[in-house]
């Protein structure tokens, strides 16, 4: 097992190299200038000249790469030039915020979706199927935005029963103690209930929003996985056997079709952590989505490659995990150590 | 536990959280509320520091409200009788005293001011500030430079409590440009205790602190999050301010701003669209203060160096030909004050901004156009900053439609934020539409900045006329002098002359717009368009 680890994180060393040589060129290639934007708007020619010469800006590129991997060396991100904070304290920041978000989310679609898309399988053509393709379909064609605004519009404004979307907590209440960078574990941990309530009760729109918007893949990859496994022999066969129906769903059928799910859930779960930019935008979190987008706007290159360096780590990271998984749930696909 | 019971358990939670949660929770949570202003806005700081790299605008209101100036501007009453802040009065913040002599000012600091961190301020202090300002390069040395502060030699420590700033030349603006945000006064020894070899005047620290001695001090910055700002009850600058803390949460989204001011959650919020201001305004259920910007015009832009642009007709023919009514009414909703269509037989003002004498006349304009032998029109790009596209981008889908029925293919060019100062600094793009506005209130200020034949980055026609030149130069001089009928005919020399060569076809002055709860009251109008919570009140 160890030494499969070993091997899957080797082979991932040259696709970090190649993240690194691309977003390093392909912020450079950017149109606009750094020097212009942070100069200011009264700023001469010669203003902007001595900010490129602080930012580094005016050396060859070849030598402002070198700089910059020698800096990623040393575990320096650099600087943030729009919110001025070194990009890898920014990142451990927000990082925690985008997770437990984007996790709460997850985990309130994977708890309706396969479900949904199980029964959906068992009695195909019925009410419930219907019913699972009207929301997934509603619910992947709903903008993320959208939703997010129609949900603060109706529970915020409208009905009062959620607090102002200012964020992670309300206005009042300090952060706990950062353990894990969760909130909703942290407050529990420095036993503070209000603040727990006040974190959870800012969770749940967004999370709802992320939610809707991930049902689909979920449901619809359950449906027609669990439609392809009970249309097999062995489901047969056990049902033939006088197995009940459901020993035959959950512990025959289900079991099987589990793979392509967990490859789906991998994928929702990547794409989410970085996409939900618009959700977070609605919500005025402090995510890294937001984040990575402002720091593009302003052409701030450390951020940038900062945030894809840092993806480009969790995938790594994340299809490890699922490999792993794939040998859990099914002993036939065990890669070899 | 069971899942089925966990899940039981966090079902139960989520529920509960749900439950309206009385927004207050215990009555010391009530005052703190009542002493707090929540302020609500799209962007933050991103340095603390005004003379710091880069820092923005949200940087600097932390600046003002952070940091004292040696003096200040008075108020007055603006239009519609808010507080509007006195171009021409000024008062000591951290001097007592200023006398003005004919080649220097002699400034007497307040015996008991002290910075946040408790060391009194000293004249040395002062001269180390106004040095740095001097001295870092960029924009706050530009500043300095606006009202010819440009050496340290300038600023003389006399003792311990008097400083002297020799002037470099006569020159109207040194005094006002000691009043604006740049020359604020830093606690030197803290900084320099934190300055390194590398960054002698400790830029580093104070982007992420406030070494000053002004009425609030920063208690939390959070980057693009939320600033949190306290009272400090020590301070000497003017009456002790009435809020106690300073909560600013960055918002992005504009409809949830606005959720946030009609639900009573925040106090007060700008950077709103202009429909979303004009419907708060009539539902009465907010204060709207709306003012015009000071010195400022959003206008059309051409490049006179190239044709077709080069030819003063081609230019008076788009002057009749924008749509100037329907930009107020459709893009603005009103907010704005009109800079087109004064009557033909009104005379010219000593006074900027004031409105030209074109309106659309379609009929004009092609006249024009087919004197300067572009009868059939022509093609060209107008060009605008994505930055501010609520305004600039139906403001330039009319302009097109519009040149469309003279036959000029006007083709958009949306330029992102981070590439605007780079385009209006090479000088190319042919139309375009911009907003310029100067912090020292005075026509030869923008003048020399916008159409001064030194082609600054302002002048972003490339316009060159040495009779403007000399006419810009003259007002300068005569302000000077105090020579008082040489400005006024210079002034309305220079302005008739801009009207009439039109290498910029000015539109509207914009209005600052900022929505309030009705308990909450003070509002001033400073230059920097920025809030100052030091006169605000919540009632």
């Amino acid at each position: 097992m160890l030494t499969m680890i070993g091997k899957r994180l080797m082979f991932a060393i040259p696709s970090l190299i190649g993240v690194v040589i691309v977003t390093f060129l392909l912020t450079r290639a950017l149109p606009g200038d750094p020097a212009a934007y942070f100069a200011g708007p009264a700023a001469t020619k010669e203003a902007v000249e001595q900010i490129r010469k602080k930012l580094g800006l005016d050396k060859p590129l070849i030598e402002q790469f070198f700089r910059y991997t020698n800096d990623l060396a040393h575990g320096d991100f650099g600087n943030s030039l729009t919110t001025g904070q070194p990009v890898a304290a920014e990142i451990r920041n927000r990082l925690p915020a985008s997770a437990e978000l984007t996790l709460l989310g997850l985990f309130v679609s994977i708890v309706i979706a396969i479900p949904l898309g199980v029964l959906a399988a068992t009695r195909p053509g019925s009410w419930i199927d219907h019913l699972c393709r009207i929301t997934t379909t509603a619910g992947v064609s709903l903008p993320v935005f959208f939703t997010g605004l129609v949900l603060v519009y109706v529970f915020y404004f409208r009905l009062g029963w959620s607090p102002a979307p200012l964020g992670r907590l309300d206005v009042f209440y300090s952060a706990p103690p950062t353990v894990t960078g969760f909130y909703l574990i942290d407050t529990l941990i420095a036993r503070d209930l209000e603040a727990f309530r006040s974190a959870l009760s800012q969770l749940i729109l967004p999370a709802t929003t992320l939610a809707i918007f991930s049902l689909a893949p979920i449901a619809r990859m359950t449906r027609a996985s669990m439609l392809a496994v009970l249309a097999s022999d062995f489901v047969r066969t056990a049902r033939a056997s006088g197995l009940s129906p459901s020993t035959v769903i959950v512990t025959y059928a289900f079991r099987n079709a589990m793979l392509p799910v967990i490859t789906t859930l991998s994928m929702v779960f990547s794409f989410l952590l970085g996409a939900n930019v618009l959700v977070e935008k609605v919500f005025a979190w402090p995510g890294i989505g937001s984040y990575a987008v402002e720091a593009l706007i302003s052409s701030d290159f450390a951020p940038v490659q900062g945030f894809v360096l840092t993806m480009a780590v969790m995938y790594v990271l994340l299809n490890l995990v699922i490999d792993i998984l794939y040998g859990v749930i099914d002993p036939r696909v065990r890669l070899e150590g | 536990m069971k899942r089925r019971d966990f899940l039981k358990s966090v079902t139960g939670v989520a529920a509960r959280a749900l439950v309206p949660a009385p927004a207050i929770f215990s009555p010391a949570k009530a005052d703190a509320r009542s002493e707090t202003l929540l302020i609500v806005s799209e962007g933050g700081p991103n340095n603390l520091d005004i003379h710091g790299v880069g820092t923005n605008v949200p940087g600097y209101e932390v600046s003002w409200n952070c940091y004292d100036r040696l003096i200040t501007h008075e108020m007055k009453s603006g239009p519609g009788g808010v507080p509007y802040y006195d171009r021409d009065k000024f008062k000591g913040e951290l001097a007592d005293d200023m006398k003005i002599d004919d080649m220097s000012v002699t400034f007497k600091l307040k015996k008991n001011a002290k910075f946040h961190d408790g060391a009194p301020v000293t004249s040395k202090d002062v001269k180390w500030s106004l040095d740095r300002a001097v001295s870092v390069g960029g924009f706050p040395t530009f500043q300095m430079s606006a009202g010819s502060l440009t050496k340290p030699e300038q600023f003389v420590v006399v003792d311990d409590n008097t400083l002297r700033v020799d002037f470099a030349k006569k020159d109207r603006l040194t005094i006002p440009d000691l009043a604006v945000i740049v020359p604020c006064i830093v606690n030197s020894e803290l900084v320099k205790k934190n300055a390194s070899e590398k960054d002698p005047w400790g830029l580093e620290y104070t982007k992420q602190q406030t070494a000053g001695s002004g009425a609030y001090k920063l208690s939390k910055w959070t980057a693009g999050t939320e600033v949190i700002m306290e009272r400090n009850d020590a301070w000497v600058g003017g009456p002790l301010p009435k809020i106690k803390r300073v909560i600013w949460r960055m918002v992005p989204q504009a409809g949830n701003r606005r959720a946030l001011l009609e639900r009573g959650d925040a106090d007060i919020s700008y950077e709103l669209p202009f429909k979303d201001f004009q419907e708060m305004k009539a539902n009465g259920k907010l204060n709207v203060v709306s003012l015009p910007f000071s010195n400022g015009i959003q206008y059309i832009g051409m490049n006179v160096t190239k044709p077709p642009f080069d030819n003063p007709k081609v230019r008076q023919a788009i002057a009749y030909a924008l749509p100037y009514q329907k930009i107020m009414d459709v893009v603005l909703f009103g907010l704005a004050n009109p800079m087109f269509g004064a009557s033909a037989d009104k005379a010219t003002e000593v006074a900027w901004p004031q409105p030209t004498k074109y309106s659309t006349d379609m009929a004009k304009a092609k006249a024009l156009l087919a004197e300067a032998g572009y009868a059939s029109g022509f093609e060209t790009t107008i060009s605008f900053d994505l930055n501010f596209a609520g305004v600039n981008e139906p403001l330039c889908v009319l302009v097109q439609e519009s040149l469309a029925q003279l036959g000029i293919k006007a083709t958009i060019n949306k330029i992102p934020g981070a590439n605007w100062r780079t385009e209006l600094n090479k000088k190319e793009m042919p139309l375009y539409t911009n907003v310029f506005s100067g912090w020292l209130d005075y026509p030869e200020y923008f003048f020399y900045w916008c159409y001064h034949g030194n082609n600054s980055v302002f002048n972003t026609m490339s316009y060159k006329s040495p009779e403007m030149d000399r006419l810009i130069d003259g007002a300068r001089n005569a302000a000077s002098t105090g020579d008082k009928a040489a400005y006024d005919s210079d002034v309305k020399g220079f302005v008739d002359l801009a009207y009439k060569d039109i290498p910029r076809i000015p539109l509207y002055q914009p209005f600052v717009n900022v929505a309030m709860q009705k308990n909450i009251s003070g509002y001033q109008y400073w230059f920097h368009r920025r809030l100052d919570y030091r006169a605000l009140v919540k009632a």
